[in-house]
């Protein structure tokens, strides 16, 4: 037997990965749009709202999701004043190395709060009640995955409704297309950024407490890989739109969850290696992204 | 002044910063001496990536593969025959039976990263921005994979160890110092001037008949040699490795390193590996308590890397092009020559 069966569980487990990478996805490829950077730190947003959740697990459940949105957007604040609008009109490389020694400090922090106890990693227990199976047509599904896709699938409507039906959408559409001439037309740089940037804010929230659920145990470097893998996702969808983005995030995470599920239980050990092969692979066939229609091919000159 | 002064000046200034490196290292204690052999090996990878990243302008997150690879090829091929049979005993038999030297390995090292950056880039040099570097970082996940799992070819998952521990201040210094004139030459050469015009401006140098893929396939196989043997002169230097070692981390702070430095001069990356190296074995040193300028400094500890990430990201955030401004090394006194 060379593959693993394909069953439904592989396959809603997988189609929950992809709705929570989708949603970082979406979280990146907004400030990515507006103020051309990619923010290798975001993870660490996560991160810090995976902590709340930990340290005020003996709160009720809503105060502590509540805690938990305010760190991160305030959090996310913090990092565009501090770190990114010093650095707007920046090479890209200088951009990336910056949010990368970000990510380092944010780290850093955690650990030395995390120690405090004598341990590594805290424990975040509060909504553990969703990993209960639920059995849909004989199949038992996580309700988590259920969950995860049901606001997944809720948060992309909303912001697609903010993006399309709001001023402060249009503005923020406008300035992803080009933000020079949007700012000639009147669009306020500062404030689609901050929109952008609590936006991406409130997404990490939510994939904070998703990802907590799926795996309680939340230490200095939670939702790293997971970044990474969102990261690599985006670009392979087509960094330069969200709606690309935000399906390569999703295509990524259920690649993953597909493959992880296809491979006989020996050879789950290579499952980078075959996800990284696909990764290289798409590239080179369209290196402008997956979904992106009309590829540009040779560099504008005017 | 001369204008042929001007290169001597240039390759002079790495070059006699990196001795006077190693000559410190040479007084060292014993315990400090290991610092000022990381800031040798330090300057050795990041300029390796430097010949890449630097001359071509596109950002590569795999040169980190290369160093892995020389760092295991030579550490598997240097652990004593006697040895190797107990510790390394599931590898090919050809890699089990056999032992080399310690510059055999060095060599070998240097020919298995550039002929695997050789194999790598074929395909992905035709790469531009972001998809290069997501790209190049995918060849890093694939090695590091294979490394770790498939056990024939080194220890997987274990710490490969019993390497003979041949880098010591003077290998330290002389293979950074091979690393820098390597990549000096390069930058020098019609190749390397031709990848630099195409970093500046890619349509305008494919215009005037620069084969810009094939240039930037130049440069990642050099950069790939530089890196295999900048890997060589790590395992030589640690004695055991895993690959965990040679992996993320190693890839984000040798590439901070560059750009702290100044992205697109050798000095700049000889400056910021010594200057983020230097800084990070001072924290260390105060985390026990140092006396500097007549007060005693004493961190607490775990606040090194808090204090580490915090400067690199206020160097970025005042300086972003580097301390150097990315430029080459000239004397104070030149600068009036117009």
């Amino acid at each position: 037997m060379i593959l693993g069966t394909l069953d439904f569980q592989t396959l809603s487990d997988a189609v929950g990965l992809g709705a929570v990478y989708a949603l970082m996805a979406v979280g990146i490829g907004l400030v990515f749009g507006v103020l051309r950077l990619v923010n290798f730190a975001y993870g660490q947003l996560v991160m810090a709202g995976a902590y709340t959740l930990a340290y005020t697990s003996g709160w009720p459940t809503w105060s502590s999701l509540l805690a938990c949105f305010a760190v991160v957007v305030a959090l996310s604040l913090a990092m565009d004043t501090a770190v990114f609008r010093p650095l707007r009109g920046q090479s890209p490389a200088v951009m990336l190395v910056t949010t990368f020694a970000i990510s380092f400090l944010l780290q850093a922090i955690a650990l030395i709060v995390d120690v405090r106890d004598g341990t590594i990693g805290e424990v975040a227990p509060s909504l553990s009640s969703l990993n209960e199976p639920v059995t849909i047509g004989g199949t038992e599904i996580r309700k988590i995955t259920l969950v995860a896709i049901g606001v997944a699938i809720a948060a992309l409507l909303v912001l697609a409704l903010l993006l399309t039906r709001t001023t402060i959408g249009l503005h923020t559409r406008a300035a992803a297309g080009d933000f020079q001439t949007a700012r000639l037309l009147g669009v306020r740089a500062n404030r689609v950024i901050a929109f952008s940037v609590v936006v991406s804010g409130l997404l990490a929230g939510v994939v904070a407490v998703m990802l907590t659920v799926q795996q309680p145990f939340v230490g200095p470097d939670f939702a790293l890989r997971d970044t990474i893998v969102v990261l690599v996702g985006v670009v392979v969808g087509g960094i330069d739109r969200l709606w690309t983005a935000t399906l390569g995030g999703f295509t990524i995470g259920f690649t993953s969850g597909l493959i992880n599920g296809l491979l006989p239980t020996d050879k789950t050990v290579y499952l980078p290696s075959a996800v990284f092969a696909l990764v290289i692979l798409v590239l080179l066939l369209r290196p402008a992204g997956l979904f992106a229609w009309g590829s540009r091919t040779a560099p504008e000159r005017v | 002044m001369r204008r042929w002064l001007d290169p001597v000046v240039q390759l002079a200034g790495p070059s006699l910063l990196v001795i006077a490196v190693g000559l410190v290292a040479t007084t060292a204690s014993p315990s400090n001496e290991v610092y000022f052999l990381n800031a040798l090996i330090s300057v050795s990878i990041v300029v390796a990536i430097y010949v890449f990243v630097g001359n071509s302008g596109v950002l590569s997150f795999g040169q980190i593969s290369f160093v892995a690879v020389g760092a295991f090829a030579a550490g598997v091929m240097t652990v004593p025959l006697e040895s190797k049979k107990g510790v390394l005993t599931t590898l090919f038999p050809v890699l089990r039976d056999h032992t080399i030297g310690n510059l055999p390995s060095l060599l070998l090292a240097a020919g298995l990263g550039g002929l695997f950056a050789f194999a790598v880039g074929l395909p992905l040099m035709r790469l531009n921005g972001l998809a290069a570097g997501i790209a190049t970082f995918a060849v890093l996940e694939i090695t590091h994979n294979v490394l770790q799992q498939w056990t024939k070819i080194g220890p997987g998952a274990t710490t490969l160890s019993l390497v003979p521990e041949s880098t010591g201040p003077l290998q330290g210094t002389l293979g950074a110092l091979v690393v820098i004139a390597v990549a000096f030459a390069y930058q020098r050469s019609r190749l390397g001037r031709q990848l630099r015009a195409s970093r500046e401006d890619a349509a305008a140098a494919s215009g005037v008949g620069v084969h810009v893929h094939l240039q930037r396939l130049w440069a990642f196989t050099l950069s790939g040699a530089l890196a295999g043997f900048a890997g060589a002169l790590l395992v030589h230097q640690l004695g055991s490795i895993t690959t965990e070692q040679v992996y993320l981390e190693l890839t984000f702070l040798t590439l901070a390193m560059l750009v702290i430095g100044g992205l697109t001069s050798l000095w700049g990356a000889v400056v910021g590996a010594l200057a983020v190296s230097g800084l990070d074995s001072f924290l260390s040193q105060a985390e026990q308590g140092v006396h500097v300028l007549g007060h005693k400094l004493d961190l607490p500890s775990g606040t090194r890397l808090v204090f580490l990430a915090a400067i690199m990201a206020l160097v970025l955030i005042l300086r972003p092009t580097g301390l150097t401004g990315g430029r080459e090394f000239r004397l104070p006194a030149l600068r009036r020559r117009s």
